[in-house]
């Protein structure tokens, strides 16, 4: 059965003065009904680019996108990225939405939190003003902000950053979309409010069967939301698998090395932390062969320099874990055991 | 010498809240920093952590003596600096100095990384031994930098080595305390666990203290001997790390510690969490008696009125709550 979402090969590049920007290289995924993809990645790794393009929300005029992006319909497969913009447009808000990391500054300071939920929902929807104001009152309960009818009147300013948050998600999903991209929502929120904000949206995930795709750099996150993870590294998926084989079996160095550098409240006291040298790569001048390759403590173990060399292919190398690496899994465990 | 390098007696520190228009008269205050007692030992770690909002980067900040604290006392390195004028806190300052979280707007985008460090000398007189550019070059190695891209400037760097050239700035007068006022928070999570360990070499190497402000609390686990938290300009509780970690007493830790994610799913989805309803009071207008009441799960009618007095509830370990855990 195909997934609600189906992204294949997709390549986004933005030509600047400096070179061209390969921000996603050959980048698939996917996800269906009722999952949570997690996208994570540090910054710059191509996660935010990948899907905008999804939700044709670049400049098309100064961006080359290449690849597909099928979104499974009832009423039949639309490509994305091939499809006409007006195509595109009258998908967005209906059948996929996304909300953004800093609430404040995606929502208009100069209308009440109702209007601008109303104005989403009259897009797709005949009905008078107050019907719309009462749809909003509806979502904004939902979503749990308490004196909805009240607060609907609010403007942005007057509600904090949780609240702002969630008047955000009540909007992306005043049409009942079946698609959400939540691009980093509880990067901006403090912890009480992040846990607050991510029990939401599992619950609305439960109830409307959406498809959630989770951008974040947060590992703790993903740890207790995701279904599925794809880890990105300079444009590229370096790994993609279940949420136990990335933090249990991960068969990146990259995935492993990003594993070893968060500190853990679980794991007792300080142990020095196994940090990963280096920095993160300029998309525009990718090394040469795997993008990882000059932070990687493992590629002097793979014979005749193929690091440097070719891209890896992302291979299955079994039950749907996918990783994009030229060592061979059993070496790499061996070498993990080692260490420990 | 006296045992601690910081004492905070009773500190306060209070904001005059304004409303809108030129014209505007103080309305009242913010309670920024309400009543902090705490201290910092020799070649302690003492971690600072709360919600936004809740004054930690005021305490560290008046600390400083960025502020000039409304009252308690300030005693640093055995003596009390809290009323001294800038004149006479220029030598005190070259024995602290802060980190800053932005490595982006803590640097002069027109200095050279050379001159950015070096004036640290420049401002207190001081010819460090070998001469300034020698010295320079020796902080950039110690902090892991190229000791020859001493004549760049901060944009040619990423964020994990600025955040290093602010470490090398800090160092270059051999303080003995150091506020770092969210350190890594800006950047990225492999780049973060570089910064931390480098912060952990120099501790050992120089003898350092460091009051290490941070809302991330699995850092702050991983660096801290001590760790103290804030809600709403008050201290909750304070406790060596693991006691607060493994037996946290107040109900505000609890909630904060159960809602951090934890980079586990087996024990991420397994354990049980609180989640605390609402969001942060205003500090211009707290909630009378404990200033939690308002989202605690255990508040009763004497938690609306009444002040919780901190007690000592295990050794070291302090809280104030009516209704420990």
């Amino acid at each position: 059965m195909s997934k609600f979402l189906e992204v294949t090969n997709l390549n986004v590049t933005f030509p600047t003065a400096d070179g061209d920007v390969h921000a996603s290289n050959e980048v698939s995924y996917s996800v269906g009904l009722g999952e949570t993809l997690a996208i994570v990645g540090e910054s710059g790794s191509g996660k935010s680019v990948s899907n905008l393009a999804v939700m044709g929300l670049h400049n098309v005029t100064r961006t080359k996108i290449t690849g597909s992006a099928i979104l499974n319909l009832s009423d039949g497969p639309v490509d994305l990225i091939s499809a006409s913009p007006e195509t595109v447009r009258r998908l967005r808000g209906k059948e996929m939405s996304m909300i953004f990391q800093d609430p404040m500054s995606a929502l208009h300071p100069f209308f009440s939190i109702g209007d601008q939920i109303a104005e989403a929902w009259h897009l797709y929807n005949k009905g008078s003003k107050s019907d719309g104001i009462k749809k909003a009152i509806e979502m904004l309960d939902l979503v749990g902000i308490p004196d909805a009818s009240v607060r609907v009147h609010d403007f942005p300013h007057q509600f904090s950053g949780g609240m702002r948050q969630r008047a955000m998600i009540a909007m992306a999903l005043v049409n009942n979309p079946s698609l959400l991209i939540a691009d980093e929502p509880t990067t901006a929120l403090d912890v009480t409010v992040q846990s607050q904000i991510l029990k939401l949206l599992k619950d609305l995930q439960n109830e409307f069967n959406m498809a959630i795709i989770l951008i974040t750099h947060d590992l703790g996150v993903v740890a207790e939301v995701a279904d599925r993870i794809c880890v990105m590294y300079g444009g590229r998926i370096v790994e993609d698998a279940s949420v136990e084989d990335i933090f249990y079996r991960p068969e990146h160095p990259y995935t492993l090395g990003l594993l070893n550098s968060v500190p853990r409240i679980t794991s007792g006291l300080s142990h020095r932390l196994r940090a990963i040298p280096g920095q993160p790569p300029s998309l525009i001048n990718l090394p040469s062969g795997c993008s990882f390759q000059p932070r990687c403590e493992y590629s002097s173990r793979v014979s005749s320099g193929a690091c440097t060399e070719s891209v890896p292919a992302l291979n299955d190398k079994g039950s749907g874990h996918l990783s994009r690496c030229h060592l061979d899994i059993a070496d790499l465990n061996d070498l993990v055991k080692d260490k420990a | 010498m006296a045992e601690n390098i910081l004492e905070l007696h009773n500190l306060t520190k209070f904001f005059p809240a304004k409303a809108g228009g030129i014209f505007s008269r103080a309305k009242g205050e913010v309670r920024a920093v309400d009543g902090v007692n705490l201290t910092v030992a020799r070649g302690e770690t003492v971690g600072l952590v709360g919600e936004s909002g809740c004054g930690k980067t005021t305490v560290g900040r008046t600390v400083m003596k960025l502020y000039e604290p409304t009252a308690g006392r300030i005693i640093f390195d055995g003596e009390d600096i809290t009323n001294l004028k800038r004149q006479e806190m220029k030598p005190i300052r070259s024995k602290m100095q802060m980190i800053f979280q932005d490595p982006f707007s803590s640097l002069n985008p027109r200095h050279t990384v050379g001159t950015i460090i070096s004036s640290s000398y420049t401002i207190h007189g001081i010819e460090p031994e070998g001469g300034v550019e020698h010295s320079v070059r020796e902080l950039l190695t110690l902090v892991g930098l190229n000791p020859e891209h001493i004549n760049r400037f901060p944009h040619e760097f990423s964020g994990g080595q600025r955040q290093r050239i602010g470490i090398a700035r800090s160092l270059a007068l051999k303080p003995k305390l150091i506020v770092a006022d969210e350190p890594v928070s800006a950047l990225d999570v492999s780049i973060q666990a570089q910064v931390i360990n480098l912060l952990d070499d120099l501790q050992k190497e120089f003898g350092l203290s460091y009051l290490f402000v941070a809302h991330d609390l699995s850092i702050v686990q991983h660096i801290s001997d001590r760790v103290v938290v804030m809600y709403l300009g008050k201290v909750m509780e304070m406790a060596p790390t693991r006691t607060l970690f493994e037996n946290p007493r107040h109900p505000y830790t609890k909630a904060l510690l159960s809602a951090v994610p934890i980079a586990d799913p087996k024990i991420g989805r397994s354990r049980e969490r609180i989640i605390v309803q609402g969001d942060l009071p205003s500090p211009v207008n707290p909630p009378s008696g404990c200033v939690f009441n308002t989202r605690c799960w255990k508040a009763q009618d004497i938690c609306r009125t009444a002040v919780p007095e901190t007690i000592q509830i295990a050794p070291q370990q302090t809280v104030a709550c009516h209704f420990p855990e």
